[in-house]
């Protein structure tokens, strides 16, 4: 009895302990937290100089949180304070509107919410000795096709559903074009957990081509990686979404920093570092190339609809796909 | 003088009010980072019913990624045994110059951020293996990574058995006309068995567990090579928090199975010997 009244005790202290523990955190008069995804960090390591440079952003002071997209927008659900928030992709940024944490609106603007574009490119080896130029020669035989884990890495859904897409626009049925992706599953003999290690697999020397955004691999090529890469005629539009928390104690000055970033001046900016600008001034003079069967997401059924038909861990087309081919190359 | 008298007078009172002091420190510490978390674990679990949490821990890729977490954790705890046996005997009985730099490269996976011990492992024996040995993203990779990081248990709980165990009765064995296996088997196994035992347990529990050099290592091919720890970062991933709280659970009350398994063997052995 006695020893277990002192647990009680124990575990009573111990809650309380926690409970004070979750008191006290929140930003000081002028500054703001950015809470991004991981890849474009060092866009923000210019774009935010250049925003204290100007009028509205004089004497704003910066935190800066980098992550996963779906870890983000986790930590902001879970109570992490931020003031601008900007994901991989829209999903992550819904959770935060159903969660109270972004305003309803936040995608009504002309740019319906996003910060910059990409597409869905192939990475291939410098010279593309394989000579990659289409989906078709993903598949064919001796082909190695690196692509992060669906179910790990966001940033995969877009490839999975830029392979999907182009199958459709190159007038295959609905059926033929899962058929097409569990055959490019065939040829992917690793699943990294995100973009970036799925990118150190490549050029640590596994495959022959690696699916992924246009930004990471001009971002590849600017750091010198020994990589070409080659846009598809058929491929989706990356959207990257971005939104000013509705709990932000700076609103104003976390808007004019949004109103900075989709100016032209900083769009530029996203465009040396390989982001489509949405900006159109900013998008034409920054030379990306216009695949002539461009989709998005929304002529797929957009992402409610494509997560539950592809990506449900039980009834999606991915998870079964998974299961085709775990199961039948066994071992 | 007077004072020294005085204290010794309440020493036994003082001793027992330390003790209770200390208890309910290790009582509160303890409940602070192991008790309550693991309750909070098994609570978000159960919080959607026992038949999601059913549904969760027998979904098929769930299932694939236990079977292959438990088998990959005992094969490696059963070489460990063999292994890690023979590494702690060559450091103890053998003199050879550099025994010193052995003794303390068997902890350096300990101090390895293990997803660094991914990586390096990976540069050796993956496609561009300057060695010529290709085990990437295989099971065999997983077995690897996992030998790696749980090399050092059974080594460090059987080298103190074996350092007091003083030559004499085996040299009687040996006396006898008992060969060196047999003076080994009827000897040595006897004495070092709880210690082995012991370390074949953490390595079996810290398999289980690992994810940062399996996450580089395997792959992550769902039902292939993706282990259960990989499997719950997905789930987690995917905002299925209550699966992964479920799937951790199984985790979790394996490991306390084979734990406790392994101590009722021990206690058994123990009481044997008396």
């Amino acid at each position: 009895m006695k020893v277990r009244a002192k647990f009680a005790a124990g575990l009573l202290a111990a809650g309380m302990l926690l409970a004070a523990g979750c008191g006290g955190s929140g930003g000081g008069s002028d500054k703001l937290t950015l809470v991004a995804y991981s890849t474009p960090r060092e866009a923000y390591e210019q774009l935010i100089p250049a925003f204290q440079k100007t009028e509205a952003g004089k004497g704003v002071g910066f935190s800066q949180s980098y992550g996963s997209s779906g870890d983000q927008s986790r930590a902001v659900q879970n109570g992490l304070a931020a003031d601008v928030v900007t994901l991989a992709l829209e999903p992550d940024m819904t959770k935060l509107v159903d969660a109270g944490l972004v305003a309803e609106g936040w995608n009504a603007d002309e740019h319906k919410g996003m910060i910059t574009n990409s597409v869905v490119v192939f990475i291939v080896r410098k010279g593309n000795p394989k000579n990659i130029r289409t989906w078709d020669d993903l598949i064919k035989p001796g082909v190695e096709v690196i692509e992060p884990n669906p179910f790990t890495s966001g940033g995969a859904k877009w490839n999975i559903m830029a392979a999907y897409g182009a199958q459709l626009q190159g007038g295959k049925t609905p059926e033929q074009a899962n058929a097409y992706l569990l055959e490019l599953f065939r040829h992917v003999p690793v699943q990294d957990k995100s973009a970036r290690e799925a990118l150190q697999t490549f050029i640590g020397g596994k495959g022959d081509v690696m699916l992924a955004y246009e930004n990471e691999a001009i971002n590849a090529q600017q750091k010198e990686q020994p990589v070409d890469y080659v846009v598809p005629d058929d491929t989706i539009l990356i959207e990257n979404p971005i939104a000013v928390a509705s709990k932000s104690k700076n609103a104003t000055a976390a808007s004019a920093f949004v109103d900075f970033l989709r100016s032209e001046e900083a769009q530029r900016m996203y465009a040396e570092r390989g982001y489509r600008p949405v900006n159109q001034a900013a998008a034409a003079g920054a030379g990306f190339p216009e695949p002539p069967g461009l989709f998005t997401i929304k002529d797929l059924g957009g992402w409610t609809d494509v997560n539950k038909r592809f990506f449900d861990k039980e009834a999606g087309i991915v998870a079964d796909i998974e299961r085709t081919v775990g199961v039948s190359v066994g071992s | 003088m007077a004072a020294s008298t005085l204290a010794r007078g309440r020493a036994g009172q003082e001793v027992r009010g330390g003790a209770a002091l200390l208890r309910g420190t290790v009582t509160l510490y303890l409940s602070l980072i192991v008790v309550l978390p693991l309750t909070a674990v098994v609570w978000r679990s159960s919080r959607d019913g026992w038949g999601a949490f059913w549904e969760a821990a027998t979904q098929p890729q769930a299932l694939a990624a236990l079977r292959l977490t438990f088998a990959v954790a005992l094969a490696v705890a059963a070489g460990n045994v063999v292994m890690g046996t023979v590494i702690a005997w060559v450091l103890v009985r053998d003199q050879f110059p550099g025994k010193r730099v052995v003794n303390a490269l068997i902890d350096l996976p300990f101090a390895l951020p293990t997803i660094v011990a991914g990586i390096t492992l990976l540069a050796l024996y993956g496609s561009s293996s300057p060695v010529g040995v290709d085990i990437g993203y295989t099971r065999a990779g997983v077995v690897l990574a996992l030998a790696f990081v749980t090399l050092p248990f059974v080594v460090r709980s059987v080298q103190p058995v074996l350092l007091t165990m003083e030559p004499d009765m085996e040299e009687a064995a040996r006396c006898l006309g008992a060969g060196p296996l047999t003076s080994f088997r009827r000897i040595v196994l006897p004495t070092i068995a709880p210690a082995l035992l012991a370390g074949a347990a953490l390595a079996f529990a810290r398999a289980v567990g690992e994810f940062g050099s399996v996450v580089i290592l395997s792959g992550n091919i769902p039902y292939r090579t993706e282990v259960a720890s990989v499997h719950v970062f997905s789930l987690v991933e995917n905002d299925d928090v209550g699966s992964a709280a479920a799937v951790s659970v199984v985790l979790l009350a394996t490991s306390v199975l084979v734990l406790a398994g392994l101590n009722l063997l021990q206690r058994r052995r123990t009481r044997h010997a008396d």
